[in-house]
């Protein structure tokens, strides 16, 4: 590349990244800031300042880590991380239970038939949570699993199964039948060719699955929302929420600490699995 | 699957047409008066119309931006692994937590971008400009992103876009590397440079997939619930209620489970078109 081409590029790039990436920065931020500091209009957003807006190199002597202790120690944000990894482990679980069979059998169903039921279950994924968080609302109290974590185990796979089974079906495509065969001439069984060649091979392509899937449950607010009223059942995206914002007090420290402390670690593991993402997800679509 | 999904559908569909209150699951049937009453009231209409405008103006920012980014994003240069980590930033991140970062960004009182625009000595001239194209009248510094209709309702379509952006980019990029470099190279001997080439080669080449990107994003954008309920509640005087919130507004905070039912049905048909056009496409790139 030229010198031009390459400052062309940055002056494109650069711009975009620390608009999309700036909200983030600024939770980043708000989170050390002492309570003097963010109420005065007149200080800079962007600093931490002394009692008269003033800047000084030691910056971290006019920052507090008090917010988040306190969300840490006085709410039950500790509890909500813990709901969100049970609930997102169990979901992961049955998905990958449920999907793996369903997206390896629909890879291998030659022709016409495999196709259709693939896209069939595609649009499946498509059928929003918004349609049916009413008549499932009223489900989940004839079943007395309100405030229950397990409602949210019973209905999160309706939309991590269908997503699964879509991504694990252009995995599954990409590893040559032959394999497979060859496995079968000498002398394995279907299931032990299965679990010996096919399975070790897309395991990077079932991790990308499970960070995908698990990033859905994080993601979920309306069933979570809906579902569960009690402070301590909740999962981080319906509680923050509900518990760090009453009426018009908002704690806004602790709620950029809660809001940023998730968002980090999954922003990394998204970015380290792009591209098998990316590769799974035309897979399924465009092959 | 039909279970978790075709049983709450079908069931869906059955309570959109009674007269079913909270807590109860079934009621009398009273055919279409869900649908009608629903489509009389003012709200509803707004509703249906902000789920349009939400969708389809934060998708045309999404796809030129989507366009601009991922072009120069396949190329090598040096940090371009942190740059991609700040880009698809607002994709990982759970939803809810990236909303609550925005809502303290346009707060009505601590805003940094008012702050900023006022630094920049911009506030004035925006608040001008707002009045000028009739979009706030009684505009004022510092602007309330969230409390005047018609900002609320740029505050949330520049949301949806800063949120499904990388995602676009992303599919993008994916579509980019399934082009043969063959063709490149064809376009090159051929002499295609510049604008003709993005007209005749890329263009072409790219728009099956970009519309696939675009589908999605209109599927993530018409049917998201939390984004506007984070913001605005559908506020200021339901300016910016959305299918999805009004429907919940009717549905659980109202108890009229049966016309909620109803108003979240709407969102069908769009949905329908979209798939549909959506495969349509997807097989098209499958052949080029």
């Amino acid at each position: 590349m030229t010198l031009r081409q390459k400052s062309l590029t940055y002056a494109v790039v650069v711009p975009f990244a620390i608009l999309l990436a700036f909200p983030f920065y600024f939770a980043l931020v708000t989170m050390f800031k002492t309570n003097l500091d963010l109420a005065d209009v007149e200080h800079s957003p962007y600093l931490y300042n002394d009692l008269e807006g003033g800047f000084h190199w030691d910056f971290w002597n006019y920052a507090t880590t008090e917010h988040v202790r306190f969300l840490f120690e006085d709410t039950n944000y500790p509890k909500w991380l813990l709901n969100t990894l049970l609930v997102g482990a169990a979901v992961v679980g049955i998905t990958l239970l449920l999907a793996m069979p369903a997206g390896y059998a629909l890879a291998r169903l030659a022709g016409g038939w495999g196709q259709t039921a693939g896209v069939g279950i595609f649009l499946v994924y498509l059928v929003p949570p918004t349609l049916l968080f009413l008549p499932l609302s009223r489900l989940i109290t004839q079943l007395d699993l309100k405030d229950s974590l397990w409602s949210l185990i019973l209905i999160y796979p309706s939309f991590t199964v269908p997503f699964a089974t879509w991504l694990l079906m252009g995995f599954f495509k990409t590893i040559p039948q032959e394999l497979e065969d060859a496995a079968l001439v000498d002398g394995a069984s279907r299931l032990k060719a299965l679990y010996l060649i096919i399975l070790p091979i897309s395991l990077p392509g079932i991790l990308t699955v499970v960070i995908f899937a698990f990033s859905l449950c994080v993601n979920e607010f309306i069933y979570a929302f809906t579902f569960i009223s009690s402070s301590e059942q909740r999962t981080v995206s319906a509680g923050i929420p509900n518990d760090l914002i009453r009426g018009d007090v908002f704690f806004w420290q602790s709620l950029m600490a809660a809001t940023l402390i998730p968002a980090i670690p999954l922003a990394l593991l998204y970015n380290a699995f792009l591209d098998r993402f990316i590769k799974g997800f035309t897979g399924g679509a465009f092959r | 699957m039909v279970l978790v999904v075709g049983v709450p559908f079908a069931w869906a569909v059955y309570l959109s047409f009674t007269d079913a209150i909270g807590g109860s699951l079934t009621g009398n049937w009273v055919g279409f008066d869900n649908f009608t009453n629903a489509w009389k009231d003012d709200n509803f209409r707004r509703a249906l119309r902000n789920t349009l405008i939400f969708t389809f103006a934060s998708q045309a920012i999404v796809l030129v931006g989507a366009a601009v980014l991922s072009n120069f994003l396949v190329r090598d240069f040096r940090g371009k692994w942190f740059i991609r980590f700040l880009v698809v930033l607002p994709w990982a991140a759970p939803v809810v937590l990236s909303t609550i970062a925005w809502l303290w960004l346009l707060d009505s009182l601590y805003s940094v971008v008012n702050w900023s625009l006022a630094r920049l000595h911009l506030d004035n001239g925006l608040v001008w400009l707002l009045s000028a194209v009739n979009l706030e009248e009684d505009a004022q510094v510092p602007l309330q992103w969230l409390g005047r209709p018609n900002l609320a309702l740029i505050a949330v379509t520049l949301v949806h876009a800063w949120r499904i952006l990388p995602f676009a980019v992303v599919i993008f990029i994916a579509g980019r590397a399934s082009i043969p470099t063959e063709v490149e190279d064809a376009a090159r001997i051929d002499g295609a440079t510049g604008v003709k080439k993005l007209w005749y080669v890329d263009i072409p080449l790219q728009l099956p997939i970009a519309l696939v990107a675009v589908l999605f994003g209109i599927v993530f954008t018409a049917v998201d619930f939390a984004v506007v309920y984070l913001l605005t509640r559908g506020g200021p005087f339901n300016s910016t209620q959305v299918l999805p919130t009004w429907a919940y507004a009717i549905g659980i905070d109202g108890g009229s489970l049966g016309e909620g039912a109803a108003i979240s049905l709407f969102l069908f048909p769009l949905l329908v078109v979209v798939s549909v056009a959506m495969l349509f496409f997807a097989r098209r790139a499958q052949v080029s």
